[in-house]
């Protein structure tokens, strides 16, 4: 299993936010997505879900489903008020084979025990989840990605305002199902950790600046390069010519 | 033992016995709707919805006279409307869904006032504005049985997707779950359920059983289920005895019931567990972990 990507450009309202990026993610691989704010590493992987529609290209994706991706939004986007025990959020995981009307068995609530039990949350599975920290809420939502079983996460700035030891902990984590046969795309802010930890590296400042091994993908030219384009979106911008500003389906 | 006395020449009034029916009809319906309305930072819209009704019920109104069926389908129809508008003009134009709403449901205000004000007389206007419970005859209570079952149904069989497109929209997508269709079946049973209310409550108070026991329960509970359940509970002793009280002194129902279930919010703003005015100010003594 191998994810080809062809020429893809996405974005909003005519203005492409990634530009003619090509590519591919190899099976079972771990791979940083890294650029400056505004980039659109945000998009890249909202396109890759199906958020974001294609402007041109394609993206091939070698037989995985859309039930067996998982994504991960940055965290603002969920009401962390919201009445709900943390064993119930880690069972939703299992929402791709229950749907909404499937029952959840005692099978189901032992799944997301163990998966609790991974990322070390078991004591607070009856907890509602506005008693949780940070850390301790991206804890449960690495519990529900495991119960998801997805063949391909796409996760965004996963570890903003974790401490230290638990992005330590989640790290391991991920790579442990990488080597478990799950291809990961993690949007990464900190180069130290992804230097530390990611085999391979996707560098975007609008369009591609770099993708491959870590070492090279950071090199400090290709950093200067993804500052220096990244600021070069105009409301007025030309009709952009290449490959014609086609359209195509995915 | 006069008070008693009062409440069984009460209770063996017919008019009385269906005004509770109805009540807790309409309680058993609401309030669930309420919490989620609530909880989706959405209560705004329930009381723009009770609003949004009343062109569609004066119409009815003056085409077919006091009929509760054509009131009702008048006013789903003008209920529906407005969302449906609100929506489109908050996608088509630069107005957020909230002040296209709000527009929409005064211009839809105006017109049911001035048309009931046009073509009948100022006891019809005060009815459908403010209700009453000693009106409800067999068939209304027919129809609001219907009404609460179908949305307690409807209820049971979208509850996971409400939840989580209520908490984790993002997530609901991800997986494919059809958020679109359950936000549009939500606010169709709000509509409804305001419909079914507005003959006891009227159309001014109908948002009120919804909203204010949903609301209270806020400050009790940190679980959905024991939330539903009670914001049900408080629904239906606020309206069995507002009721009361409204048949004893003869003062409108649908403000006695909303006083009634304004004292129990106030009551839970200060004294409940959980980010209440004493939770807040005057917290018990700390645990040890």
């Amino acid at each position: 299993m191998t994810i080809h990507i062809d020429n893809l450009s996405s974005g909003y309202d005519r203005h492409p936010v990634v530009h003619h990026v090509s590519g591919s993610f190899a099976d079972s691989s771990l791979t940083a997505v890294v650029g400056p704010n505004g980039g659109g590493k945000s998009t890249f992987l909202k396109t890759l879900i199906g958020f974001v529609p294609l402007m041109t290209g394609s993206i091939d994706m070698d037989g995985i489903t859309p039930d067996e991706i998982a994504y991960l939004p940055q965290k603002f986007e969920i009401d962390r008020t919201f009445p709900i025990k943390v064993i119930d959020v880690v069972q939703l995981g299992h929402w791709p084979r229950l749907g909404a009307l499937g029952r959840i068995r005692k099978s189901h609530k032992i799944e997301a025990l163990k998966a609790l039990e991974q990322v070390e949350m078991t004591t607070f599975a009856e907890r509602p989840i506005i008693s949780l920290s940070t850390g301790q809420w991206q804890r449960v939502l690495f519990a529900r990605l495991i119960v998801q079983r997805a063949r391909l996460i796409l996760l965004d700035e996963p570890f903003a305002a974790i401490d230290g030891h638990t992005t330590h902990e989640l790290m391991l984590d991920l790579k442990r199902w990488c080597s478990e046969g799950v291809t990961i795309i993690c949007v990464m802010h900190d180069l130290n950790l992804v230097r530390d930890h990611f085999p391979q590296t996707l560098v975007l400042a609008r369009e591609l600046i770099a993708w491959g091994d870590t070492k090279v993908s950071l090199c400090s030219e290709n950093m200067e390069r993804a500052l220096e384009l990244a600021g070069k979106w105009t409301e007025s911008s030309e009709v952009c010519e290449t490959n014609g500003g086609e359209r195509y389906a995915r | 033992m006069e008070g008693s006395g009062m409440h069984v020449d009460l209770l063996a009034d017919p008019a009385m016995k269906r005004a509770l029916m109805g009540a807790i009809l309409v309680s058993l319906s609401s309030a669930p709707l309420g919490v989620f309305l609530v909880l989706r930072r959405m209560s705004l819209l329930g009381d723009i919805m009770a609003h949004a009704i009343l062109p569609g019920v004066a119409a009815a109104f003056i085409l077919y006279g006091m009929s509760i069926p054509a009131m009702s389908i008048g006013g789903l129809a003008a209920g529906l409307t407005v969302a449906l508008l609100a929506g489109i003009v908050s996608r088509v134009t630069v107005l957020r869904e909230d002040a296209s709403f709000a527009s929409l449901y005064l211009i839809a205000v105006a017109s049911g006032v001035l048309m009931i004000s046009l073509h009948g007389n100022p006891q019809d206007l005060e009815d459908i504005l403010f209700g009453d419970a000693r009106s409800l005859d067999d068939n209304v209570l027919r129809l609001m049985a219907c009404v609460s079952s179908l949305t307690l149904l409807t209820l049971a069989l979208i509850y996971r997707t409400l939840v989580v497109e209520s908490f984790d929209p993002v997530f609901l997508r991800s997986v494919g779950g059809k958020s679109g269709l359950v936000h549009a079946v939500f606010i169709t049973l709000t509509v409804l359920n305001m419909v079914e209310s507005y003959r006891a409550m009227g159309t001014l108070m109908s948002a009120g059983l919804m909203l204010v026991p949903a609301i209270a329960a806020q400050f009790w509970t940190h679980s959905l289920r024991v939330m539903l359940a009670l914001s049900v509970g408080l629904a239906i002793i606020g309206s069995v005895i507002g009721l009361l009280l409204a048949f004893t002194y003869n003062v409108p129902s649908g403000p006695a019931i909303i006083l009634i279930l304004g004292g129990a919010y106030i009551f839970s703003l200060l004294f409940g567990p959980y980010g209440s005015v004493r939770a807040r100010y005057f917290p018990f003594r700390h645990l040890s972990r």
